[in-house]
């Protein structure tokens, strides 16, 4: 049983992706050395959370499978981002 | 497939399967980083202080190893459907010998700790406040738990190897490599979540 082929990633887009990887945890390094307060946390998620994005969608082929796989995925990711909301808010809010 | 027994597979199934499996993975971790915002938010200064103790440098050296080693098991499945068994097998190679790398920062950065008696249960950690026993107790057990990750994922990809070594898996029949490598990068994940959440935000 042959499933519907994709095309054979190159092996020089993961080095691009890992290239660029990299470069983002050194600048999320650089920049919570520099920046103080609530700033730094936004930062290094947004900056975390954009590299996620880029293993997701290259390392482990999302952006090349089936929808359904993404669909699933961001179902979740959704499911925990508002599990952690709703705990938090009932702790601010208490 | 002409092969003498007609063996059924379904790569795409099996993808599913591993697909909900790291879903569970996910929720497990999760868990964890809820139980982290909330004693963030409840000790911020205890977490600040002690976020301050932990060495910048190791960590990022180990996110950089990780991110390096999900880097080369992708690039063995494209040598794999290349049919180039060889460039296949050395990049396999690279990916266990840079977890194995990660483990042993992971196995000084720890020994410090322990030197300095920071650990779960210490009577020395107990003094200096319940917010630095939360960080540390939160601390030692995800980074464990993920350690713990990164040991069974070695033990999958080194299966991994010795079925490519064998010809098990094959050009046409590679979907076991595949969902290691899945597995590799749910592992490199959750490290690119907890690297900057215990050693960046302090």
């Amino acid at each position: 049983m042959e499933n519907e082929k994709h095309d054979i990633i190159p092996y020089r887009t993961f080095l691009f992706v890992l290239a660029g990887l990299i470069l983002m945890t050194l600048t999320s390094v650089a920049l919570t050395q520099i920046y103080l307060g609530t700033l730094t946390i936004a930062i290094a998620l947004i900056i975390a959370s954009v590299k996620s994005s880029f293993v997701l969608r290259i390392f482990m082929h999302l952006k090349f499978e089936n929808k359904f796989f993404s669909r699933m995925f961001i179902a979740v990711a959704l499911l925990i981002c508002s599990v952690i909301t709703l705990t938090l808010l009932d702790y601010l809010f208490r | 497939m002409s092969t003498h027994t007609n063996i059924h597979r379904d790569d795409l199934s099996s993808k599913l399967g591993m697909w909900l499996f790291l879903f569970t993975e996910m929720l497990l971790f999760g868990g964890l980083f809820v139980v982290y915002t909330i004693y963030r938010y409840l000790n911020p200064t205890a977490f600040h202080q002690a976020a301050q103790e932990l060495s910048i440098f190791v960590g990022t050296l180990n996110t950089i190893i990780l991110l390096c080693s999900s880097a080369s098991i992708a690039m063995s499945i494209t040598a794999i459907r290349l049919k180039n068994k060889k460039a296949a097998l050395l990049l396999l190679g690279v990916t266990i010998i840079l977890g194995l790398a990660f483990l042993v920062n992971k196995y000084f950065e720890w020994g410090n700790h322990l030197r300095e008696h920071i650990y779960p249960g210490s009577a020395i950690l107990a003094l200096r406040g319940q917010g630095d026993v939360l960080f540390y107790g939160l601390y030692f057990f995800m980074t464990g738990l993920h350690a713990l990750h990164i040991i069974i994922g070695l033990v999958f990809i080194g299966v991994v190897t010795v079925s490519v070594s064998k010809n098990r898996i094959t050009h046409n029949n590679f979907s076991l490599l595949e969902n290691s490598g899945l597995y590799w990068h749910l592992v490199d994940l959750i490290w690119i979540f907890l690297f900057p959440l215990f050693y960046l935000i302090t």
